[in-house]
């Protein structure tokens, strides 16, 4: 980490720089600051949350670094798709990082955490590598999933992210599924569930809510509403985009998910709800920079000015440098480095992807059942790909 | 028991002295094999102990829906066990399983309270509590996916459903989730699912409750499906399908639940991807499972009277096949006879015909015939639904026409 010194005037600024080996880490300090949110939360049938959030320094210093790198990698995964070395879908998360590293902040890796397959900032936030990542994209070997399941499907069980799921709203009965068995096996854990604002009109949705309710499962539904679902707007699309209050019966919190503290907020008052008193929605209210997929150019239903007036005034790795700057926790020259540095660690893990093999072809046997029985499996044409399944 | 029928038919086929059905081939000759078949089977083991796989199904139960005890001997050469219903059966298998590990948990329409609809689960909810026997709302396709996502944490449901007819509503769940998740995951993720319910063509239950999805879920890589027929291997595939790591669909059906059988007291456990020598035989190898076995095996009775001997395998593992049982009895018959109770397109049937011919085409002497259902929905109309399965009077008339 950088080393960082409080600024005291700028008469000893040239002194600074001379005395940068006696600087005080003051990001390692744990003293509370307290953050407003941006905006006021809106709760249905519960009463939100307060809007000063305690946060520390280290805290702030991560949130900028952790959004940084995400953002840094979804416009390198950018470049290698039009380069032709990632195929099919890619789906790009830039904008919506706070969603990611404030729901990181609030919970533990034992809680779990399911989403769609807008899903590589979510896998990186809950400890996947950027080499992982990348030779998931690429298909190699290496990737968190051994290649075979792609930009939809990055799972990471031992810090409980279940994926990567390719169908719009199937993962939220799964959702709930996860709900149902830390409730089984009774240790007090949640799960969130996340969804966008074009799942938010599935059935199973409501069917999966009904059931968590019913028994009191300890399932967060949190809907990431970017306001469109491919090149469908909301208000086209339901009518009523208050999603938030979709449950009904259930409470539900909006949020600005474009500020990490209020996400951050809203989750760890989601989970104290949860545990205590079941289901919970969430909606953050957030945006995506690019467009669906790298198929979509994502101006064709929106205008350049929308995207450009969002990205100057609710982007939230601005506000996290905003809030660092005013603090005094790092100087513009820090924080510069800290993306240089992020650069680097990207190109760096890409050089390393590059490098890795591509699986076996006696890998497209292998993973299909759990404990085979010897019945063999053939290539197109029988001759080729010959292999028992294992 | 087999050894007294199959003495019978072989007098029978003496005195009939009709040498064109026996069709002894010199390709491939079977070793050991002499003119006089009484005893002496093809791979050279006297008759009666022929049976490698089990001991137990030698009663020829002819009856589709038996509700007198079976007159043939007890078919259990260590203890005297116990008579059961199949229903019963697979009670006794889920509970078995229940005790043993406290990771199995059962979700379904009415099988807490109600005691499930075909009171497989009865008495459950009271032992076990609400939470390991869920009363599900009406929602296949959430309850199904809230079964995997359960299995991904490492429980293992049984998922009920009412009727197999309803598990269309869950497809997506079981084809994406269910069945592919071990391999998109990159092994990260097992689901120990079992997934089941009754199918099949029932007494005028209409189109919509008669329908038979082993032929949908077939192609779905990742899955296992069995189909039972008798209680003894109801209970032992259902602790066998709990105990694998592998989703499993077990295919029940609605009119073989109040089948009597008398099982072994001890603990068993079938092999999932086995099939069952129902009553070996020379001629015709007739493959068929679940209710269509008991069509077949009343076919057989007549069969044998008109002197011919056929070999009747039960399946029972639809996905994958048993195509070393199969593919012994193809060797030693060279004809076969496929029946069952699924569509006649891109049914189970269709799959191993194909099966069979890339595997064991040389061994063949004539094509494979597959009896199945016709390609309608199920009319209610108690005539029209007795001719669209298969009955035993056409199961004779093929393998006349076949073993001419």
């Amino acid at each position: 980490m950088a080393q960082l010194t409080r600024r005291t005037t700028d008469l000893l600024k040239p002194f600074s720089a001379a005395l940068s080996s006696t600087r005080l880490l003051t990001t390692t300090s744990t003293t509370p600051i307290t953050v407003e949110t941006s905006l006021p939360f809106t709760g249905h049938k519960i009463d939100p949350p307060s809007r000063s959030v305690e946060t520390t320094p280290q805290e702030l210093m991560n949130f900028f670094r952790d959004m940084a790198l995400m953002r840094r990698m979804e416009i390198a995964a950018d470049s290698l798709y039009k380069a032709k070395l990632i195929r099919g879908f890619c789906h790009l998360y830039d904008g919506q990082e706070a969603v990611s590293v404030g729901m990181e902040a609030a919970i533990t890796k034992k809680d779990c955490i399911i989403t769609a397959y807008r899903d590589h900032c979510i896998f990186l936030g809950r400890g996947g590598t950027l080499l992982e990542c990348f030779a998931e994209l690429m298909g190699r070997k290496d990737g968190c999933s051994k290649g075979k399941g792609g930009s939809m499907h990055f799972y990471k069980k031992d810090s409980g992210f279940y994926g990567g799921h390719g169908i719009v709203g199937a993962q939220i009965p799964l959702g709930c599924g996860l709900a149902f068995a830390q409730k089984y096996s009774k240790d007090e854990n949640v799960t969130f569930a996340m969804y966008g604002d074009g799942a938010a009109n599935q059935g199973q949705l409501f069917e999966a809510l009904n059931m968590a309710a019913l028994w009191d499962l300890p399932a967060i539904l949190v809907c990431e509403n970017n306001h469109y679902g491919m090149g469908t707007a909301e208000w086209r699309a339901a009518k009523s985009p208050a999603y938030y209050k979709r449950g009904d019966y259930v409470p539900g919190l909006k949020a600005n998910g474009m500020d990490a503290f209020a996400v951050k907020q809203a989750c760890k008052f989601a989970k104290e709800h949860a545990l205590k008193n079941g289901p919970i929605i969430l909606e953050m209210d957030t945006y995506r920079y690019h467009g669906h997929s790298m198929s979509d150019p994502g101006s064709t239903y929106r205008t350049r000015d929308e995207i450009s007036g969002v990205r100057q005034e609710r982007d939230p790795i601005e506000r996290i440098r905003k809030l660092v700057l005013s603090h005094d926790l790092a100087t513009e020259k820090e924080l510069k480095d800290i993306e240089k540095e992020v650069r680097k660690e990207v190109d760096e893990a890409i050089a390393q992807a590059k490098e890795s093999p591509m699986p076996d072809p006696s890998e497209l046997f292998t993973n299909v059942h759990v404990k085979g029985f010897g019945v063999e499996a053939f290539g197109a044409d029988r001759k080729e790909l010959r292999a028992v399944l294992p | 028991m087999a050894a007294v029928t199959r003495g019978l038919g072989a007098t029978a086929a003496l005195s009939s002295a009709n040498s064109k059905k026996f069709q002894f081939t010199t390709r491939r000759s079977l070793s050991g094999r002499k003119g006089s078949f009484f005893a002496v089977e093809s791979n050279g083991n006297p008759r009666s102990s022929l049976n490698r796989h089990n001991n137990r199904t030698r009663q020829l139960v002819t009856n589709a829906v038996a509700t007198k005890p079976d007159s043939a001997a007890a078919s259990t050469v260590s203890k005297p066990g116990h008579e059961l219903l199949l229903f019963e059966a697979l009670r006794e298998g889920l509970e078995e399983e229940m005790d043993r590990d406290p990771h199995v948990c059962v979700m379904g329409e009415d099988v807490g309270h109600y005691g499930g609809s075909y009171k497989v689960t009865k008495g459950f909810a009271d032992k076990y509590g609400d939470l390991r026997v869920l009363d599900t709302p009406i929602a296949e396709n959430s309850f199904t996916g809230m079964a995997i996502g359960a299995a991904m944490t490492g429980l293992r449901p049984v998922v009920e459903g009412m009727n197999m007819g309803f598990l269309l509503l869950a497809f997506n769940q079981i084809s994406n989730n269910c069945g592919m998740l071990h391999y998109t995951s990159g092994g990260q993720f097992k689901i120990p699912v079992v997934i089941r319910g009754p199918g099949g063509v029932g007494r005028q239950l209409g189109a919509e409750h008669s329908q038979r999805l082993e032929s949908y879920f077939q192609s779905i890589p990742g899955i296992q499906m069995v189909a039972c027929s008798t209680p003894y291997n109801a209970k032992g595939l259902m602790k066998a399908a709990i105990r694998s790591d592998n989703p499993v669909i077990l295919f029940e059906h609605v009119l073989l639940y109040n089948l009597k059988e008398r099982i072994p007291d001890e603990e068993y456990v079938l092999n999932l991807e086995e099939a069952e020598m129902v009553r070996p035989g020379e001629h015709v190898t007739i493959l068929t499972y679940s209710r269509m076995r008991y069509h077949v095996m009343q076919a057989a009775k007549t069969l044998v009277n008109k002197g011919y001997d056929p070999e009747v395998i039960d399946i029972r593992s639809l996905k994958p096949f048993d195509l070393y049982t199969i593919g012994n009895s193809v060797k030693k018959t060279h004809r076969v006879i496929i029946v069952e109770e699924c569509m006649r397109t891109g049914g189970i049937g269709a799959s191993l015909t194909a099966s069979i011919n890339e595997n064991f085409h040389d061994y063949l002497d004539a094509p494979i015939v597959c009896l199945s259902s016709q390609d309608v929905p199920t009319p209610y109309a108690a005539s029209l639904e007795e001719w669209t399965v298969v009955q035993p009077a056409q199961i004779v008339a093929a393998v006349e026409q076949l073993c001419q």
